[in-house]
């Protein structure tokens, strides 16, 4: 089931996230060599938050469609990307799709910046290293990043990047910072003496 | 249900009726290839497309979505053809560092 010679055909993923409707589908067309797929995985949630419809308290069914794209990076290695769906009482399906991910991609939208922020705390949690995305349109009221950094409560050291998730070498970039965080991580976690 | 049963195969019926079998523990990523002296000739319905689609390294998520399967039916049918040999899965441990660089490179080269 694992170990990589030279032959075998290696796959990782990266975890797109972020709020609803931020984008999260649209930066993974933008990059696929495939129309981007849907699967639907049924999961266990906990009855959390405002979706709650009150009668039912304890586990419930759910089923998730998750939007994912392939890049084969050359013959015997492939980058997945997926979808996360943006909405926190997915949590569980969170821990499915983040095992094995090399780094994760926080899609943020400046309308709605607090929508990223259980994602965020999700994956600090988790040790995922990832880097925030910000999604803007051409000619939309920018943010500086030290304002973003401010609303995002982002630490100095944490990626922050702007991005417009429809254009390929933009979602590059970002794909491109999120590897770069995933290797910085892992030099720091296996470190001798790195300050925290 | 009537009609030709062959028609219409609902998706727990893939798998017998279960749920968890060793492909419960794949991830969504892990390639699914098809074993060297595999042979789709005698497998019938999903069994068979799964296999002709490993030809080409495909991943659990994939064959999901290109089989119409949910994901979890995906993994336990995936569990199934590498426990009777059709199929073998390629799940990464965790990446090496000059593994990331590789792939740093490369999404570099895009």
């Amino acid at each position: 089931m694992s170990g990589h010679s030279e032959h075998q055909p290696i796959s990782t993923k990266i975890v797109i996230s972020g709020g609803f409707g931020v984008g999260k589908t649209t930066l993974i067309g933008a990059i696929s060599e495939i129309e981007p797929l849907v699967t639907e995985a049924a999961m266990t949630e906990r009855s959390v938050g405002v979706d709650d419809r009150g009668e039912r308290t304890g586990k419930t069914t759910t089923t998730v469609a998750l939007d994912f794209g392939r890049i084969t990076l050359d013959p015997t290695l492939v980058l997945y990307l997926f979808g996360t769906p943006g909405q926190e009482r997915f949590v569980f399906l969170w821990d499915d799709l983040v095992d094995g991910a090399l780094g994760a991609v926080v899609l943020v939208d400046t309308g709605r910046i607090e929508d990223c922020f259980p994602v965020m705390d999700y994956f600090e949690q988790a040790g995922l290293p990832f880097v925030v995305a910000v999604n803007q349109f051409p000619g939309e009221r920018g943010f500086d990043a030290d304002e973003l950094r401010e609303a995002l409560d982002l630490d100095v050291s944490a990626p922050l990047v702007f991005c417009d998730a429809r254009e390929r070498e933009s979602v590059k970039n970002v794909l491109l910072a999120a590897v770069e965080q995933a290797i910085l991580h892992r030099v720091t976690r296996t470190g001798v003496a790195v300050p925290h | 249900m009537t009609g030709d049963a062959d028609a219409f195969v609902r998706p727990f019926m893939v798998t017998g009726g279960r749920t968890r079998s060793a492909g419960a523990e794949l991830r969504v990523e892990a390639l699914v290839v098809a074993a060297p002296d595999a042979s789709a000739a005698s497998l019938r319905f999903e069994r068979a497309a799964a296999v002709r689609l490993c030809v080409t390294p495909t991943s659990v998520a994939e064959l999901g979505a290109r089989l119409g399967l949910p994901l979890g039916v995906a993994r336990v049918l995936v569990g199934d053809l590498v426990a009777e040999g059709h199929v073998r899965v390629h799940q990464a441990s965790e990446l090496s560092i000059e593994l990331l660089e590789r792939i740093r490179d490369r999404v570099r080269a895009l």
